[in-house]
This record gives structure tokens, sequence and C-alpha cells, in this order.
């Protein structure tokens, strides 16, 4: 094994953590925030029951996929702590207010049976504006809204919120966690023998589809002026952004037709999986345009090849154990349906 | 000027989300340990109370890990966010453990949700109480490989340092620097000491409110032999810290013990005001004492702050936090023993009104010898972040955000506290365990 690739290794299974926290935070995400519409609508007994059977163990593994994403980068690439820590304390301590918001929620009031309407709506609504604060590191790595003055990193508020770039990946953002969830969620509920629960979100699913198609396009016309080399390098990789389209239109099909919800989720994990490396790959090799690439930022070799045994130590450790997690609570029938507890 | 308050504003962010953050870490380490214990006492003992007993502690339990997650990850964000330019260079050289650590968070995470949700689904009690051995092991494991993170700030090693940049790193090296063993030992052992005597003083408190159930004085016994246990081991590896301070960080062991000579046969200061500078008043002379704690001979010389220019000590109160520390551990030792001893002969005493105040006490006052401990630690190390490498000034952030960044924070934690104050006090004030004994007596059990 050479040198150059254990930055390549570390950067995939980064990716692949980033990946993974998205998929389980959109689902938790969303739900949360069905979970408290359908209260401020009074449907909540078609919902609820499904949100909380399926999110309250797995809450604090979906924490987790973030912890791990952000020590992992500072351990393979430690520059990203000086250029991401310095320009990042607002966006993500807003962040951690937000997410603290949501920890809070299932500290008291799933666990501490503290009930109150208000607490809910902040739950539900914390859960859009994480994804959105959380987008804003994707939209800085594209370049252009830091400004490098005596040895001094500063982010340009005004030019970030000002720019249509910005906007768009909040908006996708917040798209593809509803419509995500909701693919997920109509699954479960067609697995829990809840009908009303999965017509109702299988309609929120067809409803955020095309919202969520459509700001990812969009996205990719916003870069060709803020980032031509990126946006050359995403055409190169055509073929893999019309791979998750068709993954897309395929899922939207079952979804609509009612058939097979669970092959949909998988299609629609593949389209999502397909279109985030085919974005990883053509953001290679920056890690912030334009002042930090994968290489720049690396760790040393011996740093290196600790964190990669460390991590697959880890992974056997942990594969099992998730998959216990699944098979307890996702994938055992009388749980679902709510038959034991 | 600006970056000065960024500096100023960093270390109080620092210094509030840490302080915060380790009364959960804390309860976090050491209750899954309780819990587990008292399982397994009440599946060999047949004793349904303390299988009970298992049970509220973990519904308590809960509500402290969720919140210790959301410190957690703000503590551990923070770090990036308010020490960029430490995190950077300390990054190269100790991201393996703290890589580490996540990974012990996940598998405890993990367990942690399926033993709540499973209390029922086992017919074998002992297979739900095996699910709680990842979580107890996966806490305490977090505990370990952020400590040791800790303790290479404190004495770094395994890199060669040229141009300001590490080379040569041998993680492994620097997750077993000379810091680590003393450090790790006493993190754990006190987590789990305060931890057992925060339940001590929970049923303490019942007993006095009125509740004389068997209960409550089997979790009293329980706890507070826990509480003795840890309580010697944390005052010995103490003994093991100071020993390692005298070799590794001479500086530190002077400013907390006042020692401002360099001499053999010092003495040990206890308690005492400093005044004009250096005049101790009311202080507490422990002959040979110092020598005996530094390097376990009374004739041996310590190293005084004489020895070291001024802008490379710690400031003096930390003598003060030292103190709390130490006193509050020997209390509640002493305390613990008295029960111990007197639940053995029979004595009356430990029933007694005033002497059960005295354990509740111990619950809040573990949890402040906690804090002065880490307060300890950390001023103790000033003026550096990396000891003898990266000052504490050139460290910090350099944007000018930190001190909104303070007040939000401020108002998160004030909630966050509040609300599980009021949210613990709430479930077990609308639920007491004379009610529940009765119902899963109704209920055929």
């Amino acid at each position: 094994m050479s040198y150059v690739s254990y930055e390549i290794i570390g950067i995939v299974v980064l990716w692949l953590f980033l990946f993974g926290y998205i998929i389980v935070a959109s689902i938790d995400f969303g739900a949360g925030f069905f979970h408290s519409y359908s209260v401020l609508t009074n449907k909540h007994h078609i919902i609820s029951n499904i949100v909380q059977r399926y999110l309250s163990p797995v809450w604090e593994v979906t924490n987790v996929f973030l912890v791990f994403f952000f020590v992992g980068i500072v351990g393979f690439f430690p520059s990203t702590a000086y250029y991401y820590g310095t320009v990042l304390l607002v966006p993500a301590s807003l962040s951690l207010i937000l997410l603290a918001i949501r920890g809070a929620y299932y500290a008291f009031t799933t666990y501490g049976k503290l009930r109150s309407n208000w607490w809910t709506y902040l739950y539900g609504f914390s859960g859009l504006l994480i994804p959105a604060s959380l987008s804003i590191v994707l939209t800085i790595s594209e370049g252009g809204f830091i400004e490098e003055s005596n040895n001094q990193l500063s982010l340009q508020y005004k030019t970030l919120f000002s720019s249509p770039l910005t906007w768009s990946i909040v908006i996708l953002s917040l798209t593809s966690v509803l419509y995500i969830s909701a693919v997920f969620l109509t699954w479960y509920a067609n697995k829990a023998k809840d009908r009303a629960a999965t017509a109702l979100l299988r309609k929120y699913a067809l409803i955020w589809a095309c919202p969520a198609i459509i700001t990812a396009t969009g996205i990719i016309v916003e870069l060709r002026t803020h980032n031509p080399v990126h946006f050359q390098r995403m055409l190169d990789l055509w073929w893999m952004f019309a791979l998750s389209g068709i993954l897309f239109i395929t899922t939207v099909y079952l979804v609509w037709r009612k058939k097979s919800y669970g092959l949909a989720f998988s299609l629609l994990t593949g389209q999502f999986f397909v279109a985030f490396y085919a974005y990883g790959l053509s953001h290679y090799p920056y890690l912030l345009y334009p002042y930090l690439t994968i290489e720049e930022g690396f760790t040393n070799e011996g740093m290196a090849l600790a964190l990669i045994i460390a991590f697959i130590a880890g992974l056997c450790l942990l594969l099992p154990s998730l998959w216990l997690l699944l098979r307890l609570f996702l994938f055992n029938k009388d749980y679902v349906e709510g038959k034991i507890k | 000027m600006e970056s000065e308050q960024a500096v100023f504003y960093s270390r109080l962010l620092t210094e509030l989300t840490l302080s915060f953050h380790i009364i959960y870490a804390t309860i976090g380490v050491g209750v899954p340990f309780l819990i587990f214990l008292t399982q397994w006492l009440g599946i060999k003992k047949q004793d349904d109370h303390y299988i009970l007993l298992a049970r509220r502690w973990t519904r308590g339990f809960i509500i402290t890990v969720a919140v210790g997650v959301v410190t957690g990850t703000a503590i551990g964000l923070q770090l990036n966010l308010l020490w960029p330019t430490f995190m950077e260079l300390a990054g190269n050289v100790i991201a393996l453990p703290l890589f580490m650590e996540t990974f012990a968070f996940f598998f405890e995470a993990i367990f942690l949700g399926i033993y709540l949700y499973t209390w029922d689904r086992f017919r074998d009690q002992r297979k739900h109480m095996l699910l709680l051995l990842p979580v107890a092991i996966g806490a305490s494991f977090s505990a370990i490989f952020i400590t040791m993170v800790n303790a290479f700030m404190n004495a770094p090693q395994g890199f060669e340092l040229m141009n300001g940049e590490f080379i040569n790193v041998e993680p492994i090296v620097a997750m077993f620097n000379p810091a680590m063993p003393t450090k790790v030992a006493h993190v754990v052992s006190t987590a789990y000491m305060t931890s057992a005597f925060v339940l001590a003083a929970i049923g303490a408190f019942r007993l006095l409110k009125g509740s004389n159930h068997i209960y409550h004085k089997k979790a009293l016994l329980l706890t507070l032999k826990v509480g003795l246990v840890f309580s010697i081991a944390s005052a010995i590896i103490g003994d093991f810290s100071g020993k390692y301070l005298a070799e590794y960080q001479p500086e530190k062991l002077a400013a907390m013990e006042w020692h401002f000579e360099t001499e053999e046969q010092a003495s040990l200061t206890l308690f005492g005001f400093l005044t004009n500078g250096d005049e101790i008043t009311f202080s507490l002379e422990v002959p040979y004492a110092l020598s005996i704690l530094a390097h376990g001979n009374p004739n041996a010389e310590v190293i005084g702050l004489d020895q070291f220019a001024e802008d490379e000590t710690p400031p003096l109160y930390i003598h003060y936090l030292f103190n709390i520390m130490v006193i509050i551990g020997m209390i509640a030792m002493i305390i613990a023993l008295f029960y111990i001893v007197g639940n053995a002969l029979n004595r009356s005493f430990i029933m007694n009104r005033v002497f059960l105040w005295l354990i509740v006490s111990t619950g809040p006052l573990t949890i402040l010898a906690i804090e002065a401990g880490w307060w300890l630690a950390e001023v103790g190390r000033q003026p550096w972040v990396l000891r003898g490498i990266l000052r504490t000034e050139n460290a910090a952030t350099t944007s000018n955000h930190v001190d909104l960044m303070l007040l939000l924070f401020i108002g998160l934690y004030t909630v966050l506290g509040l609300a599980s104050v009021i949210v613990l006090t709430r479930m077990f004030k609308n639920n007491p365990v004379e009610q529940e004994i009765l119902d899963q007596q109704r209920n055929g059990r």
C-alpha cells in the first residue's frame, strides 16, 4: 500500500460516515417534523406511534455518526480543524444549540415524560434548521466566502447569505430531509400494518419528491458560475448523476404504484449514495476551495496507519452491534407492529 | 487587543462547557457500572428490590446520558471551533484516542438503546443484564480515551518538533504518555466514587423525607460500600499523581502546594490563605509530608517555584482547588466508613437525621470535588495548552464572535440544567418506589 492511498482511504471512509449520517439523520429530522406537524394539525394519533417507536432507540446512534465524522476528519486531516474551525464558529455553534434542543426533547419528553406541545414544535422545527445550518459547511467548501488577511481567516457573512448557491443548498437539505424520511416512514408504517399512517406518509413522500430533485439540479447549475472547476468535474461524472436520476425515478414510481416500499427505500439510498459520491469525487482534491487539498491537509503516515487500523478494529465491534440493534427494532416484526414493548 | 479578548472568551466558554459536561459525563461513566452491579446482585440474591433499584436508576440515568450526549457533542465541536490551532497541531499526534473514543461511545449508545427498550423482552433476566456490560465498558473506555488526550496535553511525547511541525509521530507512544496512568485511573475511579455518593444521597434523602422502606436502606448500604472502595482507591491514586507531578510537572505541584523554595524535607501546606503574593496565613504545615507525597521519602528534595520563570507557572489559587478536592474526598470517605461500620455493628446513629443529612451532602459535595479537580488540572497546566510546546494564548480562535457564543451557551446550559433537575425530581416524586412495589405485587410479580 503506497503512502498516497492512505488519504484516499481516509476520505472515502469519512465520506461514507457522512453519508450514513445524512440518511439516518434525515429520517430522524423529517420524522420529528412530521410528528410535530401532525400534532399541530391534530393528526398525531396517526403518525406519532410509528415515529416514537422507531426513533427513540436510535437517536443517540444517529448523533454518533456526526461526532464520528468531525472527529475523524480532524484525525485524518488536522488542517481542517484550523480552516473550518476558525470560520465555522458561529454556524456550527448554532447547529450545536439546535442539536441540543433535539437531544433535550428526547431526554425530557421521551424519557422524562414531560409533555408540552411547545417543546414538540421546537423539536420539529429544529429538525429543519439543523440540516440548513449544517449544509452551510458544504457551501463554504466551494470557496469564495472566506477572506484571509494578516494571517486571519474570516467568513464573509454578507457574501454567504446573498449567494443563491447558499440558499439552493439550504433548500436542497430541507427537501431531501423530508423526502428521505417520508419514504422510509412509508415503508416502516407499511411494515407496522398501519394503513392510515402509510397512506399519509406516502402522500408526503410524493409531495416532496419533485422539489428535492429540482433543487438538486438547481445546485449543479449554480455551481457553473460559482465554481467552474467543480462544475466541469461534475460534468465529467455525468453518468453518475444520470444513474442517480434513474434511481430517483424508479423510487418515485414504486411509491406511486404502492409497490415494494422496502425496495423503494433501498433505491432511494442508492440514489443519494451515487449522487453524494459523485459530488465528493468532483470536489476532489479540494477539502476547501482553494485553500486546502486532501494532500496538503493530510496527517502523517504513522497516524494515518494507526487510525485505519483502529477503524477496522472498531468496525468489527460496531457492525455486529448495529446489526443487533436493527434486528431488534427495525427488522423485528413483533416490535414494529407494536406487539411487544 | 481583539485577539486577547478572543482568548479570554474562548477560555471562559471552554471552562463553562467542560464544567457543565463533566457532571453528566461523570454520572455517565459511574452509574452504568452501579446499575450492572445492582442488577447482578438482584439476580444472584433473587431480591426484587435490587432489580427495581437498577430499573429506577436506569430511568434517571438515561436522562443524564441524553443531556451528556448533547454536552459531549458540544465540547467535541468546541475544541475545534475555539482552539483551531491547538487541534491542528495536536491532531497530528493525539487524534487516535479521540477517534477511538467515538467508537467506544458508539458502542455504548447502541447497547444503551437496546438495554432501555428490552426490559421485558428476555425471559432470562441475565441476558438483559449482559446488555449492560457493553454500556458500562463503553462508558469507561470513553473516559479512558478522552483522559489520554488530556494527559497528552500535560506530558506531550511521541513526536519530534521541527520548524513548528511534528515529525516522526508515534501515536501509541503519545497515548501512553507518563501522565496517562495516574490521570486515567483517577478519572475513572472518582467517576465511580462520585456516582455512588450521588445515588447514596438520593437514598438518604428519601429516608429523611419519611420513607422507612428497606429498599432505600439496601440502596444506601450498597452505594456507600462502592463509594468507600473508590474513595480509598482515588486517594491512593492521588498519591501516585503527586509523584508523577514531582517528576514531570514540578511547577504544577509547587503551585498547588504553595511550595516557593526548593528544599529537602519539605512540609505540606494545608488550607491557608495567601496574602501579599507569597505570605501564607492560617495554614497547617505537615512536616515532611510534601517530600513523602512527591518522592515517597521524607528527606527528598522537592523543586519549588523559585526554579521557574514567572510566566511559566500556573496561578497560585489552584491551591484552594486542590484543598477543596482533597477535603471533600476525605469527608466522603469517612462518612461512608461510619455508615458501613455502624450498620455492621447495628448502631442506630446511622439513621439519625443529622447523619442522613451528612450523607445527602456527599452527593453535591463530590460533584463539587470533581469540578475542583478538573479546574485544578486545567488551570494548573497554564500557561500551556500543550505543556512546553503551545501556549494557550497562541492556540485560540481569532474570531470576533466568541463573546456572543458564550452568552448563547450560558442560556443553553441554564435551560438544560434546570430542565434536568425538574424532570428528574418530578419523575421520582410522581412514582415513589413504595407505589411501584405495590403495583408490582398487584400485578402478580
